[in-house]
């Protein structure tokens, strides 16, 4: 993975950079110390670090504007960073860049419960979103698995989803308006407690923009109440062809489970000897959850069972209480944790087409054989967002390599499929040199000319999303 | 003048590459909305039909000119829909013709279920367009959970072809339900009833409609909400719900199919301002600050939908915009001049940096101002 060299002549300016930090900040938002900036050398992408020259923790959007303007003038680049739980590289510096992390500013602004919204500042961690308002019956939806440390900042960067976002939608679903803060410093705001845009949906643009077109200070986010209760039912199959045929019919039926979740042999096996939640020992394994009152959930889970059992499953267990719900998610809960325990690992995150799920399925079966490397497979049925984990280890010479190289070939399968490179988890530095793969370049030029115009000089989260080559390329033909 | 009709995306970026003046971009021609655009007429109907239909991965890809109709049809056939509830503008607008699923998206058109499962924009998950150069751009996929590259598919949807042209759409699609049935009130002032459909809105009952109309069929208010789902389920949703609301009125319930089909269709056609002389506003807004909003709008009618979130008003004819803009400026939201004279301009003044960002969107994706020009023009606030 390439990073840009660092421009010397921004480094020559650090002494004035910090000055003039120091001016517009409260006296402990600037940090420079190089023992303090280490903390700040990567995100959960750990394999690639590289510490910035200052890190500043502005608390309102007024000295997020100040920051970020001293930076514009300076043309120092920008890495907007939330909690820093990027999977994909999303908040890495470079070493000729000032981060800007969002984490002290985690207010809760505004909560309305007529109106179904919160307004909260963004360095606010997606849990305590829901912990605001879960006491008066609220939520908020999208529920990244990282949601205990996430902030809001990233999930709008990432356009975050989650478990349940077959019933709920993703991010971009759930956000209503945005402050923002524009790399020369305009406070622009999009969007607020109505719906949909006056003019262009700049607000639709803005998410899933992985930082690069503005940072976001405030969010007002849409809640919902809390559904009566939720109750999933655990089905085993003998092969994934027949899972993967169940999940299509459980769909078409006319059932809209809040969550499908799909495990293969080699995950089942690993959260099994880890957490010992009684999964039976088969081939691909479905947890599927519906929500209602106790009879709502009665009824779906019967119309899903009895289309399960036209399917012959070897094992087949509804949940009739919090208990039994809990016992049935205990694995794929610890699915993640499970893997670490065995070997490291590297999580893909393409989606594919629900329908072609059995052919992905063999084919990554042979190409882990190929590479040598054992996947397994753990993610979301219902709309095709796969996470194979690749299990290596990074003490042993070439494996990374090797694991990132087999890693490349299943999502370039994602997308030849009809799929994409990622579902939840952003390009970032991660992802960046397959984007030729998924778009032409027109389709690329398109996405370019939309960081042109909100971020001419190109400072805000460089490097990321478009191969360095293309960008360059593009930037040296606009000028 | 003749209008253009491609029958395929290679001839149609032809003439956007070849176009030397503008051209007025659109579907079946039933929803003009916007400021008019003179200019060379292009209708997008010759692009027609279904690509591919996964009703197991609820996945639709059609062309953009393909007549909504064909769409429902299609979806009919597996027991789906288009769950947006996308509007019919030709009763409110008198314009004839075949609604195409290329001009429901490119206006970002949704109907009463939108307060439940969101905007037509968010059913759409990938766009295929002519941009203002005659170059095909691609972008978003067929799936449902896609964060590559930046969203062009959600600036393309209610851009009405001023940025590009859009010749084929990637749509969720979600299953229809079983039964559905209404809750009505009747006698609620605005206030009161935006609090009602507050309440139930807020509640875990999964409401999919909620109106309210100054004037009912019979000249009375009426307030109504919908409910939809398995009898079964419905039938203890309902009993909730109306213990829930008791503090706010006495909601009967309609369980007639045919009478809650034909109700909710005229909520989301603005039926009630199909006959009646008067320029209609479309208004975005905060749901509990709606009611002061129309209270103080001169000679309004309103209908409201979203909880109150959406406002249809009817002014008297010429009445001036300004006003109105400003008034929904001042308390958060927009507001759009939809039937009435929009030759200054049709849609909400924005802020300065935001108008900006729109303007620079617009220089890069139609440098040449080809495509509908001035459509999307800014009215003038008082």
């Amino acid at each position: 993975m390439d990073m840009p060299a660092p421009d010397p002549a921004i480094l020559s300016r650090k002494a004035e950079l910090v000055a003039r930090l120091d001016a517009v900040l409260p006296r402990d938002a600037v940090i420079t110390d190089p023992a303090e900036t280490r903390a700040y050398e990567c995100d959960a992408l750990t394999a690639y670090r590289c510490p910035p020259m200052a890190v500043v923790l502005p608390t309102t959007t007024e000295e997020v504007s100040a920051a970020l303007k001293v930076c514009h003038e300076l043309g120092v680049p920008v890495v907007p960073r939330g909690a820093g739980t990027s999977l994909a590289g999303g908040a890495l510096p470079t070493a000729d860049s000032v981060i800007l992390g969002v984490a002290r500013m985690n207010a809760v602004i505004e909560v309305d419960y007529d109106n179904r919204f919160v307004r909260v500042q963004t360095g606010r961690t997606n849990l305590s979103v829901t912990g605001a308002v879960e006491e008066d019956g609220f939520f908020y939806a999208p529920d990244p698995s990282s949601q205990l440390a996430c902030a809001i900042a990233g999930n709008i960067a990432m356009n975050s989803g989650g478990a349940h976002c077959l019933k709920y939608g993703v991010t971009t679903n759930n956000l209503m308006g945005v402050r923002m803060v524009q790399m020369d410093g305009t406070v622009v705001d999009l969007g607020g407690a109505h719906l949909d845009a006056a003019g262009y949906d700049l607000l639709g643009l803005i998410c899933g923009s992985e930082g690069q077109l503005g940072v976001v200070t405030e969010a007002t986010l849409r809640i919902l109440h809390k559904p009566e209760g939720a109750r999933p039912v655990l089905i085993g199959f003998d092969s994934s062809e027949v899972a993967g045929a169940c999940v299509s019919d459980i769909i078409r039926a006319g059932l809209l489970p809040v969550a499908i979740e799909f495990m293969d042999r080699p995950c089942i096996r690993a959260t099994e000897d880890f957490s010992g939640a009684g999964y039976p020992d088969c081939e691909a394994l479905l947890i599927v959850e519906v929500e209602g009152s106790e009879a709502e959930i009665d009824e779906q889970l019967e119309t899903i069972s009895e289309i399960a059992r036209r399917h012959n499953p070897v094992e087949l267990r509804q949940s009739r209480s919090d208990e039994e719900s809990a016992r049935i998610w205990l694995g794929r809960k610890s699915a993640f944790g499970a893997m670490g325990r065995i070997a490291d690992y590297m999580c893909l995150d393409g989606t594919i087409p629900v329908s072609r799920l059995p052919e992905v399925l063999r084919r990554i079966g042979e190409m882990s054989r190929e590479y040598g490397l054992e996947v397994a497979n753990v993610f979301h049925a219902g709309d095709g967002n796969m996470h194979p984990l690749i299990l290596y280890d990074a003490n042993a010479p070439g494996e990374l390599e090797k694991c990132e190289a087999l890693g490349a070939e299943i999502l370039k399968l994602c997308v030849e499929v009809g799929g994409c490179l990622t579902g939840e988890h952003g390009v970032g530095i991660e992802k960046r040199d397959l984007m030729g793969y998924q778009y032409a370049p027109p389709d690329l030029a398109a996405q370019m000319a939309v960081k042109d115009v909100f971020d001419p000089k190109w400072l805000l989260n460089p490097a990321k999303v478009f191969p360095l080559a293309t960008a360059q390329a593009h930037r040296t033909a606009a000028e | 003048m003749n209008v253009l009709i491609p029958e395929t995306e290679a001839e149609l970026a032809g003439i956007v590459k070849e176009a030397r003046a503008p051209l007025g971009i659109r579907g079946g021609g039933t929803r003009p909305l916007g400021r008019p655009v003179d200019g060379q007429e292009l209708s997008v109907s010759g692009l027609r039909g279904v690509e591919l239909y996964e009703p197991g991965a609820l996945t639709l890809v059609v062309r953009a000119g393909t007549p909504l109709a064909e769409v429902e049809t299609t979806l009919a056939t597996e027991g789906q829909r288009l769950a947006f509830e996308p509007m019919d503008h030709r009763g409110l607008l008198g314009t004839t013709g075949t609604p195409t699923i290329g001009g429901v998206i490119a206006a970002n058109v949704s109907g009463p279920r939108r307060i439940q499962v969101g905007a037509a924009r968010d059913f759409l998950l990938g766009v295929r367009l002519v941009d203002g150069q005659g170059e095909v751009i691609r972008n978003g996929g067929r799936v449902m959970k896609n964060v590559t590259g930046y969203d062009l598919v959600k600036l393309m949807a209610g851009s009405c072809g001023t940025l590009g042209v859009l010749t084929e759409l990637a749509l969720k699609v979600l299953p229809t339900s079983r039964a559905s049935v209404t809750l009505h009130c009747t006698g609620l002032d605005d206030k009161q009833a935006v609090a009602a459909l507050c309440r139930a809105l807020g509640s875990p009952f999964e409401v999919s409609g909620a109106a309210h109309l100054q004037r009912g069929p019979d000249g009375d208010a009426v307030t109504m909400i919908r409910l939809e789902g398995t009898e079964a389920s419905l039938a203890y949703r309902t009993g909730e719900l109306r213990k829930l609301l008791a503090p706010h009125g006495d909601f009967t319930v309609e369980t007639d199919p045919e009478r809650t089909a034909a109700d909710w269709q005229r909520i989301r056609d603005v039926a009630p301002f199909h006959d009646r002389a008067g320029d209609v506003w479309r208004l975005s807004l905060k749901p509990t600050d709606a009611p002061g909003i129309v209270a103080g709008i001169e000679g309004a009618e309103a209908v409201y939908d979203w909880g109150g979130g959406l406002v249809w008003l009817l002014v008297p004819k010429g009445t001036p915009g300004g006003n109105i803009w400003q008034a929904v400026a001042r308390a958060g939201g927009h507001a759009t001049l939809i039937r009435g004279d929009r030759s200054g301009g049709a849609f909400q003044p924005l802020a300065p940096a935001v108008a900006a960002l729109q303007d620079g969107l617009k220089q890069r994706f139609d440098p040449r101002g080809i495509l509908n020009p001035g459509l999307m023009d800014q009215g003038a606030a008082a």
